[in-house]
C-alpha cells in the first residue's frame, strides 16, 4: 500500500476513534455504553496537556533551551482567541449560519478562533524568542519567567477581557477538538524531530558551540522551535479557554508552567512518548490523590491532592537526584521501538549531559557573560 | 615516592588512559613526555584527585590515594602547577601566592616562602599588588609556580610550564626547575617541548594516545633516533 | 521636592531588603554558576524563624532592641544551616549533572519550601511581632522616616560591611573568592571546597534571612509565598549590577526599590496603574539582558571554548 494511503487511512482511524470516544462520553453513550462526564473532563484536560508537554518538549528536550514561560503563551492563545469569541464571534457566527448552516458556522468560527490564538501566541513567541535565546540557559530561564508574569500582570490590566474579575467564555471545545489537535501536536512535532531540522536542534541541544562551529545557525533553529512550541501552546489555550468557558489569569501562574515542566520531566526531556506519558500522569494525580484517605498532619486534615503540590516539587528533586533522564529517557514507544537496532543507541542519557567533564572543571567565565560570545555577527 | 599501578581514566565514553604504570622515586626529576591530547595532563590530573581513575591504584608515600579529595593530597605534600597556569586572575599576585600557602598556619614561615617565591621570581615581587589577570603568560607561570611551592610540596608536579612562552622565559623557568630540584623537591614534569625537557629530568616517560610507549633514563631517551624524530624535531 | 525625598527612603528601604537578598544570588551564582532559584524562598524562611523565635522567647510580649538582635540572629543562624542543607542534599549531588538538571532542582526546592510553608503554616499571614516601638521621624516637610526604616538601613549597611570584610579581608574571603574563579585551581591550593561552598551558602542564607525579619519590622503580614515575587525581584536586582558581582548585587537592589517606587509613586499621574509594580523589575530585567547583559558593574568575558 502506498505511503499516502496508509497515513489516510491512519488519519481516518484515528479521527474514527476520536468521534466514537467523544460519543462514549456523552450522556447517551454509544451504543449504550458511555464513561460519564467526570472521565470526559479529564480526558480532555489530559489532552490540552498532552498538547502542551509536547509542544513544550521540543524545546526544552528536543532543543535544550530552558523555556519555563509555557503558561505566557498559553494565556497569549487563550485570551486572543476569547477576545475574538466573545466580542466578535455572535455576530459573525449568524452572519456565516445564513450561509453554511449552524453547524458549520460553528466550527469555522472555533478554526478562526483557534487561528487567532495560534497566530497570536507565534507572533509573541517571536518577540519573546530572538531577543532572548541569545542568552545562556539559566538567564533563558529566568527571562521566560519574567516575560510570563509580565503577559499576565498586563492581561490582569486589561479591563476588555476581564481584568481580575475574569472573563466568561462561549463553549466551543469539545473531546474531538482537543483529540485531534493533540494528534496534530504530536505528529508535527514528531515529523520536526525526525527531519534534518530535529537533528539540528538535538545538536545544539548537546553542544551548541560545536554546532555553531559547523554551520548550524543556532539562533535560527532556537528561535524556529521555540515559536513551533509557544503556537502550540496558544492553542492549547485556545482550547482549554473554550472548554473551561471562564478565564483568568490565576489559571496561567508559573504553577502551570511548572506542571508542565514536572510533566515532561517525569516522563523523560527527549522523548514524545515520554511528554504524553508526563501529561497523563500528572493531570491523572491530583484525581487520583483525592481518593486516598485524608491524612492528619500538624493538627490539621490534609486531603492527598491539597498537598499534590508539594509531592510535585519532591518528587522533582528526587527524579533529578536519582534518574534525571525521566521514565523514558529519549526512547520512544510504539512502532518506533521495533527499529531501535538501527536507532541511536544512546538511549538514556539525561537530556543535555556532559561527557565526563564535569561542571566543576570546566574553567568557563569568571563574572557570568550571559551571551554567548559565539553570537558576534 | 610515587607510584602509579595500572591506571586507567575515562572521560565519559571516552577512554583516555589505558592501563598506565610508572613511577617517581624521591628527589628526582622525571618527565612526561608526549603529543597534544597523548593524556599527560589527564595522568596529573588523576594523580592530583582533580579525576577518579576507573581502574588502577595511585600510591604515594606506599599509601593508597586514588579517590582522595584534592585538598587532602595537598595537605601531604603534593602540589601542581596546572595546565594553563591556573592563576586567580581576579586575585592579586599576593593573594595568589596566600592561597598557595591556604593549609599553613605558621605566619612567619608562609612569611619566609612569600620572599623565597620573589627571590626566585623578582618580576612577581614588582607586581605583587596587581591582579593576577594582568600578567604576561610567564609572568603567570611564575605565580603558578611560587604558588605551588608556598605549601612546601615534597612532590611537585608541573603541567606544560614552558607552554606558549618566549624561549627567553622558558630558560626562566627551567632554571627556576633546577633550582627547586637542587632543594630537594621530587617533581613530576609533563611537557610537550620534548628538548627542554629530557635536558631537565633524571627519567623519562613517553605517552602516546593514553599509554606508555617507552620510558627510561633521559638522556637514553634523548638519543633514541626514534624520539629524536617524533619529538625533538630531528 | 519632600514627596521626591519621602519616596526616595522608601525606596532604598525595600531596596536595600533586595540588595541583602540579592547578595545571596550574586555569591551562589559566582562561586557555583547556579541560580538558586530557592533562595528567595530562604528569605521567607528567615521571617518565619524570627516569627517563631520572637514568640518562643518572649520577645513579642515585650519588645525590646536585645530581643530584636537575638530574634534576628536566631533567624540568619537558622536560615544558614537550612541553606547548607539544601546545598548539601540538593544541590551538590546533581552538580556533575548538566545545568539544566541543577536548574530544575533548584525550582523544586523552591516550590517544596513554599507549598511545604503552606501546608504547616497555612497560606494566611501572620502578623511579625514589633519588637520595637514604632516611631516616625519627621526630615522635613511631608518627608518622614520611621524607626523600622532606619533600623534597615543600619542593619543592612551593617550586614553589607560584615560581608566586605569577610569577602575582602578574611582567609576564607579570599578562598571563596578563588574557587568563584577557579574550581580545581583552588583544590590544588588544599581549600575544601565543598566546605566554602556550604560557607558561600550560608552566608547568603543569613543574610536573606535578615531581610526577611527587617522587612517583617516594617511591613508585619508574613505569608509562605512571600519569597516569590521578593526573590525574584532580588534576582533581577543582581543580574542588573552584574551577576557574581558582589558591589553589584547592593547597587542593583537599592536601584530596583528605587525604581519600582518611584514608578508606582509618580506613575499615577501618567496613567500607570500601581498594579504594574512587579513589573518594573521584569522590564528592568528584560531591558538589561537585552541590552547589557553582563549588568552594570559586571566585565564582559569571552566564553572559552
Amino acid at each position: 500500500m502506498p505511503t499516502f494511503v496508509k497515513r489516510l487511512l491512519f488519519a481516518v482511524l484515528v479521527i474514527a476513534a476520536l468521534f466514537a470516544l467523544n460519543a462514549m462520553l456523552s450522556t447517551q453513550g454509544l451504543f449504550g455504553f458511555g464513561l460519564d462526564d467526570y472521565y470526559g473532563r479529564l480526558l480532555t484536560f489530559i489532552g490540552i496537556n498532552v498538547i502542551l508537554a509536547v509542544s513544550l518538549n521540543l524545546i526544552n528536550g528536543f532543543t535544550g533551551q530552558f523555556s519555563i514561560g509555557h503558561a505566557g503563551f498559553m494565556a497569549i492563545g487563550a485570551y486572543a482567541s476569547a477576545y475574538m469569541t466573545v466580542y466578535h464571534a455572535p455576530g459573525w457566527e449568524l452572519a456565516l449560519a445564513g450561509m453554511v448552516g449552524a453547524d458549520a458556522a460553528h466550527v469555522l468560527i472555533f478554526v478562526l478562533a483557534i487561528f487567532i490564538g495560534g497566530l497570536a501566541t507565534a507572533l509573541a513567541g517571536l518577540v519573546v524568542g530572538i531577543p532572548s535565546l541569545r542568552l545562556r540557559g539559566d538567564y533563558l530561564a529566568i527571562v521566560t519567567l519574567g516575560f510570563a508574569e509580565i503577559i499576565r500582570i498586563v492581561i490582569l490590566n486589561i479591563d476588555k477581557v476581564g481584568g481580575a474579575t475574569g472573563l466568561t467564555v462561549p463553549g466551543y471545545t469539545n473531546f474531538v477538538w482537543v483529540g485531534v489537535f493533540a494528534v496534530i501536536t504530536i505528529v508535527i512535532v514528531h515529523n520536526i524531530v525526525r527531519s534534518d531540522i530535529g537533528r539540528a536542534l538535538v545538536s545544539i541541544r548537546e553542544d551548541e558551540l560545536a554546532a555553531e562551529a559547523m554551520g548550524i545557525n543556532t539562533t535560527r533553529y532556537k528561535v524556529l522551535s521555540f515559536v513551533i512550541s509557544s503556537a502550540f501552546a496558544g492553542i492549547a489555550g485556545v482550547l482549554f479557554a473554550h472548554y473551561n468557558k471562564f478565564l483568568s489569569t490565576a489559571d496561567f501562574t508559573f504553577l502551570r508552567s511548572f506542571e508542565i515542566i514536572i510533566m515532561i520531566v517525569l516522563g523523560g526531556m527527549g522523548s514524545i512518548t515520554g511528554a504524553i506519558l508526563g501529561a497523563a500522569v500528572i493531570t491523572i494525580l491530583p484525581e487520583a490523590l483525592r481518593q486516598l484517605p485524608t491524612v492528619g498532619l500538624f493538627g490539621q486534615e490534609f486531603n492527598f491532592a491539597d498537598l499534590r503540590l508539594v509531592i510535585y516539587a519532591a518528587l522533582l528533586i528526587v527524579i533529578m537526584l536519582t534518574r534525571p533522564q525521566g521514565v523514558l529517557g529519549t526512547r520512544e514507544f510504539g512502532m518506533n521501538w521495533l527499529r531501535r537496532a538501527q536507532k541511536r543507541p544512546e538511549g538514556d542519557e539525561a537530556v543535555g549531559a556532559d561527557t565526563g567533564v564535569s561542571i566543576a572543571e570546566r574553567d568557563t567565565t569568571p563574572t557570568a557573560d550571559p551571551v554567548e560570545e559565539v553570537k558576534n555577527k | 615516592m610515587l607510584t602509579l599501578e595500572n591506571i586507567s581514566v575515562n572521560y565519559g565514553a571516552i577512554e583516555a588512559l589505558n592501563g598506565i604504570t610508572m613511577h617517581v622515586e624521591q628527589g628526582e626529576v622525571v618527565t612526561l613526555i608526549g603529543a597534544n591530547g597523548a593524556g599527560k595532563t589527564t595522568t596529573l590530573r588523576t594523580i592530583t584527585g582533580l579525576l577518579s581513575p576507573r581502574a588502577g591504584r595511585v600510591l604515594y608515600e606506599d599509601e593508597e590515594i586514588s579517590g582522595l579529595p584534592t585538598h587532602k593530597l595537598v595537605a601531604r605534600g603534593i602540589s601542581m602547577s596546572p595546565e594553563g597556569r591556573g592563576v586567580f586572575a581576579n586575585l592579586t599576585v599576593r593573594e595568589n601566592l596566600q592561597m598557595g600557602a591556604y593549609l599553613k598556619k605558621n605566619k612567619r614561615e608562609i612569611a619566609e616562602d612569600m620572599e623565597r617565591a620573589y627571590t626566585m621570581f623578582p618580576r612577581l615581587k614588582e607586581r605583587q599588588s596587581q591582579k593576577a589577570g594582568t600578567l604576561s603568560g610567564g609572568e603567570q607561570q611564575m605565580l603558578a609556580m611560587g604558588r605551588a611551592l608556598m605549601s612546601r610540596p615534597r612532590l611537585l608536579l608541573l603541567d606544560e610550564p614552558s607552554l606558549g612562552l618566549a624561549p627567553l622565559v622558558v630558560h626562566t623557568i627551567f632554571q627556576a626547575i633546577e633550582d627547586i630540584r637542587s632543594k630537594g623537591t621530587t617533581i613530576l614534569l609533563v611537557e610537550q617541548n620534548a628538548n627542554a625537557a629530557l635536558r631537565h629530568s633524571n627519567r623519562a616517560y613517553v605517552l602516546e594516545t593514553g599509554q606508555i610507549v617507552m620510558e627510561g633514563a633521559s638522556q637514553d631517551l634523548a638519543a633514541d633516533p626514534r624520539i629524536k624524530e617524533a619529538y625533538l624535531g630531528e | 521636592m519632600d514627596t521626591f525625598v519621602q519616596q526616595l527612603i522608601n525606596g532604598l528601604t525595600i531596596g536595600s531588603i533586595y540588595a541583602l537578598i540579592a547578595l545571596g544570588y550574586t555569591m551562589v551564582y559566582g562561586i557555583l554558576r547556579l541560580i538558586n532559584f530557592a533562595h528567595g524562598d530562604i528569605y521567607m524562611v528567615g521571617a518565619f524563624a524570627g516569627f517563631f523565635i520572637a514568640h518562643g522567647l518572649g520577645f513579642a510580649a515585650e519588645p525590646s532592641l536585645v530581643g530584636f538582635a537575638i530574634t534576628l540572629l536566631g533567624s540568619m543562624l537558622v536560615a544558614a544551616l537550612i541553606g547548607m542543607a539544601i546545598e548539601r542534599f540538593a544541590y551538590r549531588p546533581v552538580r556533575k549533572y548538566a545545568r539544566m538538571t541543577t536548574l530544575i532542582t533548584a525550582i523544586g526546592v523552591s516550590l517544596l519550601l513554599e507549598n511545604l510553608g503552606v501546608v504547616i503554616f497555612g497560606g494566611a499571614p501572620r502578623s511579625f511581632p514589633q519588637l520595637l516601638q514604632n516611631q516616625n521621624y519627621t526630615l522635613f516637610g511631608n518627608a518622614a522616616i520611621s524607626k523600622s526604616q532606619i533600623l534597615i538601613f543600619s542593619v543592612s549597611i551593617a550586614l553589607m560591611l560584615l560581608l566586605q570584610w569577610i569577602i575582602y579581608r578574611t582567609k576564607v574571603g579570599t578562598a571563596m573568592r578563588a574557587v568563584s574563579f577557579n574550581l580545581n585551581s583552588a583544590k590544588l591550593m588544599g581549600i575544601n571546597t565543598n566546605l566554602i561552598i556550604a560557607f558561600t551558602f550560608a552566608l547568603g542564607s543569613a543574610l536573606a534571612a535578615a531581610g526577611g525579619v527587617l522587612t517583617a519590622q516594617y511591613n508585619p503580614q508574613i505569608y509562605p509565598l512571600m519569597g516569590i515575587i521578593t526573590g525574584l525581584k532580588a534576582f533581577v536586582a543582581a543580574v542588573l549590577g552584574g551577576i557574581g558581582n558582589i558591589p553589584g548585587a547592593v547597587l542593583g537592589g537599592l536601584l530596583i526599590g528605587a525604581a519600582e517606587t518611584f514608578v508606582v509613586g509618580y506613575g499615577q499621574s501618567v496613567g500607570i496603574p500601581s498594579t504594574y509594580r512587579d513589573a518594573v523589575a521584569f522590564s528592568i530585567l528584560i531591558l538589561v539582558l537585552l541590552f547589557r547583559p553582563a549588568g552594570l558593574l559586571g566585565s564582559t568575558v569571552q566564553e572559552k571554548v
